[in-house]
């Protein structure tokens, strides 16, 4: 099914999912030199976000997230694309400012929460540069 | 759209220059994704883009340095990664990239024009913001006290966006500027909690640990904090609240500036959800900032968020004429500012004779690690306790200031029995 999504960063990605059960800190939450998610008292620690779409319910924690990500994005240890379940200008932030130093677009987009429960990771996910969410049932 | 003022047009036009035009093109970006009608003045920022987390950090900072890009607005620096009074805490061979990253972006941002106070409570500093002002935050536990303890006014603005804000001196007027988003929503009651459980100190670490949990994305209140609940006790629930959750406001009634009622604390309002804490949320929140159960007591770290004037004053009675066992290494870390009180009030001589190291500038639970922290590690922090696991893979012992004193003296991990037995958590004698 094809799902519309805002726009938080352009861009166009598909890959294999990984969904996140809970928001997450990548400062302190999330090691950027290997993509590794590492906060112990996350549901996904261990899993490796490097190529992958990531279904994530928005992020917590640390201020120290936009650094992070971003030096994972520039590192490209990073997510290939990032779908969340309503607008985060911290994400947003770490995809701009990586898009202008670096011209490399990770593409976030934000989907109403019903559309955002329907993602699995069954199957990839495509992003299009217009917020467009595709994936096989 | 966002409503854009003359002056905004003028940064987005590059009149100013290129890095002001990127910072305001950051900041209407931000506007547009939070749905904010226009951006606002703002009359402080606290920034944590000096803090390093990579080369893209140091890439940013040039740029802004390089174009022109200095603060708009009093701008205050968070922690850096090193201790500028003592650089051989963490040497360069631990982990050059880092360490020499580290020192040049926080050259850049005292060159930015930041005062570089380099503290995560910069609320601990002598001036701070009043009831109602507009300002920018970004560490999570500052924005926390910020909005809850002073009622000032704040987002969660991460890395680059801090510094973007501070450079132009505007905000989306979106979330925790505007009146309607503070209002409480979840309504977290204490009935159930032993009155004498609310004077402890660790009390305010696990409870922000649980708030952090249950809270997602909405406000917290707490109803039957006691009246004199301390700013430590608030700064504890407002660290660990942002560490383990999300926590960006929450009102306490009859503490916090918008709750003297419960009803100011809704606005009039309803709660979404009424939460009764009961003790094995507590318990249960408290046992997951203790993660190892054996072995040598290596450090014990205390200071995160940076040790107040009020926690050296309970300090003092606590260490004078002991000594830290041998083998045990105690850091302290705080601010410049406070130190300097420290020194003056004749404490720092008795902390340090008993053994006890201060850091300033940094904390001990960032990577590469201090030297002299290993093996298990005692904190009196629920913060530092949540996120030490994950970045240092040690051994963390969560427990009172007085415990984390006892055990550095000992040299081995000891507790204040009363102090953990179930009644006084309010679990029924078994």
């Amino acid at each position: 099914m094809k799902l519309q999504g805002k726009v938080l960063n352009a861009g166009s990605a598909s890959g294999d999912v990984l969904v996140l059960d809970e928001p997450l800190s990548f400062w302190g939450g999330y090691d950027p030199e290997t993509g590794t998610i590492i906060d112990q008292q996350h549901p996904q620690v261990g899993a490796v976000m490097t190529g992958k779409i990531v279904v994530m319910p928005g992020t917590r924690g640390s201020s120290g997230t936009p650094g992070v990500l971003g030096e994972s994005l520039r590192l490209c240890t990073g997510p290939a694309g990032l779908v969340l379940n309503k607008p985060d200008i911290n994400v947003t932030a770490a995809a701009l400012v990586v898009s202008t130093l670096y011209d490399m677009h990770c593409p976030v987009v934000a989907l109403d929460e019903t559309a955002f429960r329907t993602l699995h990771a069954r199957t990839p996910i495509s992003i299009e540069a217009d917020g467009s969410v595709t994936q096989q049932a | 759209m966002v409503q854009l003022s003359e002056y905004d047009e003028r940064l987005l036009s590059g009149a100013e220059g290129k890095a002001k035009q990127l910072a305001m093109q950051v900041m209407l970006k931000a506007a547009e994704v939070s749905g904010a009608p226009c951006l606002i003045d703002v009359s402080l920022a606290h920034v944590n883009s000096c803090f390093y987390s990579g080369e893209v950090g140091v890439d940013f900072a040039e740029f802004l340095l390089a174009e022109g890009g200095t603060v708009a607005v009093p701008t205050l620096t968070n922690v850096g990664l090193i201790d500028l009074l003592h650089p051989e805490l963490r040497p360069e061979k631990s982990n050059e990239a880092a360490v020499k990253g580290a020192k040049r972006l926080m050259a850049i941002y005292e060159q930015l024009g930041c005062e570089v106070v380099w503290t995560c409570a910069p609320y601990q500093l002598k001036k701070r913001p009043g009831l109602g002002d507009q300002i920018v935050g970004s560490e999570s536990n500052a924005v926390a006290f910020y909005n809850s303890v002073l009622g000032a006014r704040t987002n969660k603005y991460g890395d680059f966006l801090d510094i973007c804000a501070a450079v132009t001196g505007r905000a989306p007027l979106a979330g925790l500027h505007r009146d309607e988003c503070r209002r409480g929503e979840i309504l977290f009651r204490l009935a159930d909690i032993p009155m004498a459980l609310r004077q402890e100190d660790i009390f305010y670490h696990v409870l922000g640990i649980v708030l952090g949990w249950e809270s997602g994305s909405q406000i917290p209140v707490i109803d039957g904090l006691p009246a004199t609940a301390s700013e430590d006790q608030l700064k504890a629930i407002s660290a660990a609240g942002a560490a383990s959750g999300s926590v960006s406001l929450f009102h306490a009634v009859g503490v916090t500036p918008e709750a003297t009622t419960l009803d100011d604390a809704f606005q009039g309002g309803k709660p979404d959800r009424v939460v009764d804490i009961s003790p094995q949320m507590l318990i249960k929140a408290r046992d997951a900032l203790t993660n190892s159960t054996a072995g040598k007591l290596g450090a014990v770290c205390l200071g995160t968020p940076h040790f107040s004037y009020t926690e050296f004053q309970q300090l003092v009675p606590l260490v004078e004429g002991r000594k830290v066992h041998p083998e045990v290494n105690f850091y302290i870390s705080t601010s410049r500012f406070i130190l300097d009180q420290v020194r003056e009030k004749g404490w720092l001589a008795i902390i340090e004779q008993a053994g006890i190291r201060m850091i300033v500038d940094t904390c001990t639970y960032f990577t590469p690690v201090v030297n002299g922290i290993q093996g298990r590690v005692m904190t009196n922090s629920g913060k530092w306790a949540y996120y030490a696991p994950g970045m240092l893979k040690l051994g963390v012992v969560f427990g009172s200031m007085q415990e984390c004193v006892e055990s550095a003296v000992r040299g081995d991990v000891w507790r204040d029995e009363q102090l953990w037995s179930g009644e006084f958590w309010g679990r029924a004698a078994v």
